[in-house]
């Protein structure tokens, strides 16, 4: 493969990078001024990025027609699977963000630029097929989002936020880094496909402690339990619409990643790593839906902890697709995901419309109490979400998990998915509290403040899509997570 | 014989500044010989020919690394007295990591001795040194194979940078900084005025 079909096939990352840069020198000369045109024009970007990755998602193509720089980078449907969820949540990102900093300091001009170039090393990390490309994104997506949690720099939670995010992503990219010096010292190079061929058989001890030490490293990424602590005080404290960002977009380009670690780079060795990844999902389920029953008992309860806990907890459940290690199980990860991404969506939308009468935001459970005789919409939208969480059945959240149990019973994990929907009962608990709350406690009369029209077309849009219509989107959802799973699997 | 005399000058003078830079009761003046040492430890890596790992020492350590440490070393207000109070109390702390590291010299010793350690073996996929130098030879990798990372890292700079200025400059307002055009331009009857006020009355400035 030629230098010039490489970059045909790295064309979205070139393009955000281009663009990225132009939209720098806006910001550059125009100031906070230009905020509002460059999260716009970001916007574009972002969306042209999606209309270059699109065609690969359909395009069948996979292995080496689509292995570019020497076989660091793939463009194939699963790359192109994930990186339309991460472009979609960066938009969406963008679209919330100005009504929010508006109240709270200004909306800097370097807010649209860091999401751009956040995302920009997500698309890396999805496309990763070699130990080094794969740092490169983690990094260039981390370092965005440290600057990211901290942008409201006057406000002391934002910069908690930042500091704790920033010095245990510091602590997890390192151990990342030593398993992966392990694992290129047994495997004896840093490509995917050639770790795979390199660990076949029985796997050293010293190849098992660098996949292991990698593992942390990306489950901390993911905030799969136990590496979740930072999770929820940096949810907390971050300002909602990158809340709304963390808990969309690096999940997704995190999960994407593990994958093509797991089933493609120690695709041979699923018997060491399986065991390892049924623990982190058990754990995981049971400790975000703890925490998340410890948020709606106490009285500072907070609504953003709460959906903190709760990704930890979804995280759990996609996880159990990766313990199948079976195309099946890649596609019911890849269809959860998006699903996931819609109720986070929802979910943080809902959150950012509740104001009270001076335009404050309000994210303290107690408060919802009354919502839904002020403001119904809100409430309904807030109550599908949390039972979408829940998986209860007529809501679209329900799918996902069911893809995701059926991939485990089909490749013998019966037991693994009993315990899982056994747990998932213990998530229901919180998930009602808060429903309760808002329909049955009494009025406190704290969300009066008024909504605008773009989060008011977002949620709409997301709740159709968790709402019972979206079972309408599963066979076509359905076939692109398959088409991806399989350039996942697809060996050569 | 001159690589004798010169690695055996580097080495003392590794050595002697290492030991200086511990000694020096000056914070300091122990950077100071730190960055001797750096350029020391840089002289013995272009004798055993890694002259890349030489220049890296020289960049990064003594420009950028050592630099920061002079900073934050000038910047520190350190109050020596309560440094030394701390050290008979520190003392048998001192002494605990010392043995420590002591026994894990003896214990690397003795490993050595036995034989080297088996970390899988290599599969002769990696490229043999023909002659080129270590710098051509990083830099054309870098420049061809490993292209989109390389320029991707740099992406990861800039990044830095944005982050760095978004999380710590500021227009401050409560500064009032000379405007040169401003102050030539100005004229005498601009500045000045002639007042005659009444007896008992001020004036409005």
């Amino acid at each position: 493969m030629t230098l010039v079909d490489s970059l045909r096939l790295g064309a979205p990352e070139e393009w955000l990078s281009v663009a990225g840069l132009g939209l720098l020198m806006v910001a550059a000369w125009g100031g906070d001024k230009a905020a509002r045109l460059i999260g716009l024009l970001a916007i574009t970007a972002l969306v042209v990025a999606g209309v270059l990755v699109a065609p690969s998602l359909t395009g069948h193509l996979s292995g080496s027609a689509v292995a570019a720089f020497q076989g660091q980078y793939s463009g194939d449907a699963f790359a192109a699977f994930g990186k339309l969820l991460i472009y979609l949540s960066a938009i969406v990102t963008l679209i919330i963000a100005p009504r929010f900093f508006d109240r709270s300091g200004g909306m800097r001009a370097e807010f649209p630029l860091l999401v751009l170039f956040a995302s920009l090393g997500m698309g890396l990390m999805v496309s990763a097929t070699d130990l080094i490309m794969l740092y490169i994104g983690l990094e260039l997506n981390s370092l965005s989002a440290y600057v990211l949690a901290s942008i409201l720099r006057n406000d002391d939670r934002s910069a908690e936020a930042g500091l704790k995010y920033f010095v245990l992503g510091a602590l997890a990219s390192g151990i990342l880094l030593f398993g992966m010096s392990l694992v290129y010292g047994f495997a004896g190079t840093t490509s995917f496909h050639g770790i795979h061929a390199a660990l076949n058989g029985p796997m050293a001890m010293g190849a098992t402690f660098g996949m292991i030490f990698m593992l942390s490293g990306l489950a901390f990424k993911i905030s799969a339990a136990p590496f979740h602590m930072w999770t929820p005080d940096v949810y907390e404290g971050a300002p909602t619409p990158v809340t709304t960002f963390f808990a969309t977009a690096p999940k997704v380009a995190a999960m994407a990643l593990l994958m093509r670690v797991m089933l493609v780079a120690f695709g041979a060795e699923v018997g060491a790593w399986r065991q390892i990844i049924v623990f982190v999902s058990l754990i995981s389920i049971v400790i975000g839906a703890l925490g998340a029953i410890g948020q709606t008992n106490a009285e500072g309860g907070n609504i953003k902890r709460l959906m903190a806990y709760s990704s930890i907890n979804n995280v759990g459940f996609i996880l159990v697709g990766l313990a199948a290690a079976t195309p099946q199980g890649a596609s019911a990860m890849l269809v959860y995901l998006a699903i996931y991404v819609a109720m986070s969506v929802a979910g943080f939308v809902a959150v950012l419309l509740l104001r009270d009468e001076e335009g404050n935001q309000i994210e303290a459970i107690a408060d919802l109490g009354g919502l839904s005789k002020r403001r119904p919409g809100i409430a309904a939208a807030l109550a599908a979400v949390m039972f979408s969480l829940a998986g209860i059945p007529p809501l679209f959240g329900f799918w996902g998990k069911f893809v995701v149990f059926q991939a485990a019973v089909a490749s013998g994990l019966l037991w693994l998915a009993a315990l899982g929907i056994a747990a998932s009962v213990i998530g229901a608990f919180y998930y009602l509290k808060v429903v309760k709350v808002m329909y049955f406690d009494e009025d406190v009369g704290k969300v009066t403040g008024a909504g605008d029209t773009p989060h008011f077309a977002l949620l709409i849009a997301s709740g159709v899509f968790i709402s019972p219509l979206g079972y309408l989107a599963t066979p076509w959802l359905g076939g692109l997570a398959d088409g991806a799973a399989a350039a996942l699997f697809h060996v050569g | 014989m001159i690589q004798a005399f010169a690695f055996y000058l580097f080495a003392v003078l590794v050595i002697a500044s290492g030991a200086f830079c511990i000694l020096a009761r000056n914070p300091v003046h122990s950077v100071l010989w730190l960055i001797v040492a750096f350029f020391n430890a840089a002289g013995l890596m272009v004798l055993v020919g890694a002259e890349f790992i030489a220049m890296l020492l020289v960049i990064v350590y003594v420009g950028a690394v050592a630099v920061l440490f002079l900073f934050v070393v000038m910047m520190l207000d350190i109050d020596f007295a309560e440094l030394r109070a701390g050290f008979v109390r520190n003392f048998p702390l001192g002494i605990a990591l010392a043995l420590v590291l002591v026994s894990e010299l003896v214990l690397g010793l003795g490993a050595l001795k036995v034989g080297g350690l088996k970390l899988g073996a290599s599969d002769g996929s990696a490229m043999t040194a023909t002659g080129q130098s270590n710098i051509e030879a990083i830099g054309a990798l870098l420049y061809s194979r490993y292209l989109f990372v390389f320029e991707a890292s740099g992406m990861i700079l800039l990044v830095a940078m944005i982050g760095a200025i978004v999380l710590t400059h500021r227009q401050r307002s409560d500064t009032r900084g000379q405007n040169i055009s401003r102050q030539v331009a100005r004229r005498p009857d601009e500045a000045t005025r002639n007042e005659r006020p009444e007896v008992g009355q001020g004036i409005q400035l």
